[in-house]
């Protein structure tokens, strides 16, 4: 017994070293038995295409479609990354999330431009301008094609903003979310009033929301780490920080199960919200909180987004030019809208944003409002695309998440700050 | 021994009769020769192929500035050992994971071999304790994991609101360094203590009895007989038990991973529960640096070898 735990000790310490060579082997053929060319395209979640292939297996006799489909995120980028290092094993389309889309623009050499090999009716104008930027290298290269996004409103407790003697109607709260600084005033105000009950749920999604609004970020346009000399990042920093050390944080780190238990017990009032987020609510706040929330078409400063993924063609695959026809079929508006009906998944395509089934979209959770045309509303008011460095998503989720969390968990801002420059210095090395 | 007599044999046919050897010969000759080799192939084949050579490798990687998906990777000697030992975050990570494994290991193994003579006495319904303490074991880790985490909750666990009944607390287990110890090493002993038992209870069984006859004439009560008589007989037990769980214990990984409620590698918003396993994933699957990731295996490969090794030496020392 103890060799064979030593072994497993052994296995595991290896196993990076594994992961490098032990991973996939590329499909050698790419033909069918009867002729067809076969494409495979990987995604994650739902992404509502599963008609859709039906659709173009019949337009196309000549292509055979394999879905690959994961149900998470996170291991579909991580077989991603590892196979893209691998050189082999990639699907011919690969979904890439928003959320990992720098990490890939770091290494867009993998991947085809689809303005050279994509079909020539889908040009970057398909796509709502900070879309298709995003995706867009310096050197003008489209690596994906988007396909969806989630525009952010503000989604608040009605019932407990009457209780704080605040406004609850939809029309008249957007005073209250005009910018940040009306944003945290009125948190002040609901503090003193609402016995308890926070703000918002955690600092680290106001400064995320906050902080991608920026036209700079973390790096600058030549990959150099900004954060100490970009004023808006401490800005932000500080306003955030002096909310929670005010109360009004909940302090519930988004996606955890005490988080969860927030939306059910009404722990906190406002929640940044894409499109997307209804769902979650509805879910986690459950039938006993229907009629609570609400959701408007206003967003401090502006506009923003979080969510939303690109359907990208890697070098390796032999059939790159068929699978770019495809892709560039799948993220046509007419497409999207579809996927939009079956998944909820929210397009990206200027055209779809005007189709009359995703305006006259309605949701009952919160109040039968027009949910379709008020984030349609929101996406059109996210000003430019934010350039992201390489490790800009590790900064956001590894660094100033935690950062902000330690400074809820009682260290002091400064220190937190601090440290959320070393790491950053870290991990940008 | 075989296979010298076959080549004496050999060389006598050689010398007289000058002819080849029968076909039927050779076959056993090569038979007496290779067959022995094929039938420990399938062990030495498979040690090789997941053992020994990922082993191998993984020190050569560590030499390397190795990125996972770079074109060419740099070779940069010892350069990754070098940056590790500065490293503030390696040796805040090795502290927790000391931390965690003492605070698991000592109570789960002193509170096993209690468990043991307990169920070695005389019980009723005997064969049902017995499976009972094994029960946490069957469990999925990763499912026990999410409802300990849960338990644990800052704000709406369970073991914060009995805390608070009782005047205690109530702890920040997430933020608290020592709490969120606690906590994980809670997980660790909650599955491993009864499987320990029951290896320990194994071993209790197999004590002679007469020694405790012998004892008991001379007049011995229940604890001197426990110290002198059961603790010594289950030495070569109690060495294996330490030592998995030592190795166990360094490897900590699942229940620090999962016991982060936004499900992050950091071990926290401050590493206070970041494992040395831990860090390694982050740094090869996260910041996909395989090349100082791979420094960091080979690290913790001796430090276990290392701490193994010397409880080995102090178990076989102290229980005499």
């Amino acid at each position: 017994m103890p060799p064979r735990r030593f072994i497993s000790v052994l296995a595991c310490a290896a196993m990076s070293a594994a992961t490098v060579t032990a991973c996939g082997s590329g499909s050698a053929t790419n033909q069918t038995a009867d002729g067809k060319t076969e494409l495979t395209v990987a995604t994650f979640n739902e992404f509502g295409y599963e008609d859709l292939f039906k659709e173009y297996e019949a337009a196309h006799p000549d292509v055979k479609i394999t879905q690959r489909k994961s149900g998470q995120a996170a291991p579909h980028h991580e077989n991603l990354f590892t196979k893209l290092g691998a050189g082999s094993g990639l699907a011919d389309v690969e979904a890439i999330e928003e959320g990992y889309l720098s990490q890939v623009m770091s290494k867009a050499g993998q991947f085809n431009d689809l303005k050279e090999i994509g079909p020539k009716d889908a040009t970057s104008d398909r796509w709502l301008k900070w879309k298709a930027d995003a995706a867009t290298t310096k050197d003008g290269k489209l690596i994906g094609y988007g396909t969806d996004i989630g525009p952010l409103a503000m989604c608040y407790r009605k019932d407990l903003f009457e209780k704080a003697g605040l406004p609850s109607d939809p029309e008249a709260v957007k005073a209250l979310f005009a910018t940040w600084d009306s944003y945290f005033a009125a948190g002040d105000q609901f503090i003193a009033k609402s016995g308890g009950v926070a703000w918002f749920d955690s600092s680290a999604q106001i400064f995320n929301a906050m902080h991608n609004q920026h036209e700079v970020g973390y790096f600058d346009k030549s990959d150099k780490l900004v954060v100490e000399s970009n004023p808006a990042i401490k800005a932000d920093w500080d306003a955030v920080t002096k909310a929670v050390a005010k109360g009004q944080s909940a302090k519930l780190a988004a996606w955890s199960n005490e988080w969860n238990t927030g939306f059910k017990l009404g722990s906190f009032a406002t929640k940044t919200c894409p499109s997307w987020m209804l769902g979650v609510i509805e879910t986690q706040a459950g039938p006993e909180n229907k009629g609570k929330w609400a959701v408007t078409d206003a967003f401090p400063n502006g506009g923003g987004n979080w969510g939303g993924s690109y359907l990208t063609v890697p070098k390796q695959s032999k059939n790159a030019k068929k699978a770019a026809e495809l892709a560039a079929w799948l993220t046509a508006p007419e497409q999207q809208i579809k996927a939009f009906q079956a998944k909820g998944t929210f397009p990206s395509q200027v055209k779809a944003l005007e189709a009359p089934a995703l305006l006259e979209k309605t949701n009952a959770y919160f109040g039968d409002i027009k949910a379709g045309a008020l984030f349609a509303a929101q996406a059109k008011k996210v000003a430019a695309a934010q350039y992201k460095g390489p490790k800009d998503g590790q900064i956001q989720d590894n660094v100033f998440s935690p950062a902000l969390q330690s400074q809820e968990q009682g260290k002091s801002a400064d220190e937190a700050w601090k440290t959320a420059v070393a790491e950053a210095q870290k991990a940008a090395k | 021994m075989t296979a010298l007599l076959t080549k004496e044999v050999e060389r006598e046919r050689a010398g007289t009769a000058r002819s080849r050897p029968p076909r039927r010969h050779r076959w056993s000759k090569l038979d007496s020769k290779v067959s022995p080799y094929l039938f420990v192939a399938p062990f030495f084949v498979l040690f090789g192929a997941v053992g020994v050579f990922p082993l191998l490798y993984t020190a050569y990687v560590s030499l390397f500035d190795w990125e996972l998906g770079a074109d060419d990777p740099k070779f940069i000697g010892v350069e990754n050992y070098r940056t590790l030992v500065a490293d503030g975050q390696f040796w805040n990570a090795l502290i927790n994971t000391v931390s965690i494994f003492l605070l698991s290991s000592v109570p789960q193994v002193i509170i096993a071999v209690v468990l043991a003579a307990l169920l070695a006495g005389n019980l009723r319904a005997r064969t049902v304790w017995r499976m009972g303490v094994l029960l946490p074991y069957v469990a999925s880790l990763v499912a026990l994991t999410i409802i300990f985490g849960n338990l644990f909750g800052t704000q709406y666990g369970l073991v914060n609101a009995v805390l608070t009944t009782f005047g205690i607390g109530p702890i920040d287990w997430q933020a608290d360094t020592f709490g969120s110890h606690v906590a994980i090493a809670s997980m660790v002993n909650w599955r491993w203590t009864g499987y320990n038992a029951l290896i320990v209870l194994a071993a209790m069984l197999a004590i002679p009895r007469d020694l405790y006859e012998a004892a008991r004439v001379d007049g011995a009560g229940a604890v001197r007989q426990f110290f002198s008589i059961t603790l010594p007989m289950l030495k070569p037990t109690l060495i294996f038990v330490i030592v998995t769980s030592t190795i166990g214990g360094l490897q900590i990984f699942t229940e620090p991973k999962m016991f982060d409620p936004a499900g992050g590698n950091g071990g926290g918003s401050q590493h206070q529960f970041q494992t040395v396993v831990l860090y390694l994933y982050q740094t090869a699957f996260q910041q996909l640096d395989l090349g100082y990731a791979s420094a960091l295996a080979w690290t913790l490969f001796l430090i276990i070898i290392g701490v193994a090794g010397f409880n080995f030496w102090l178990t076989r020392k102290a229980v005499r």
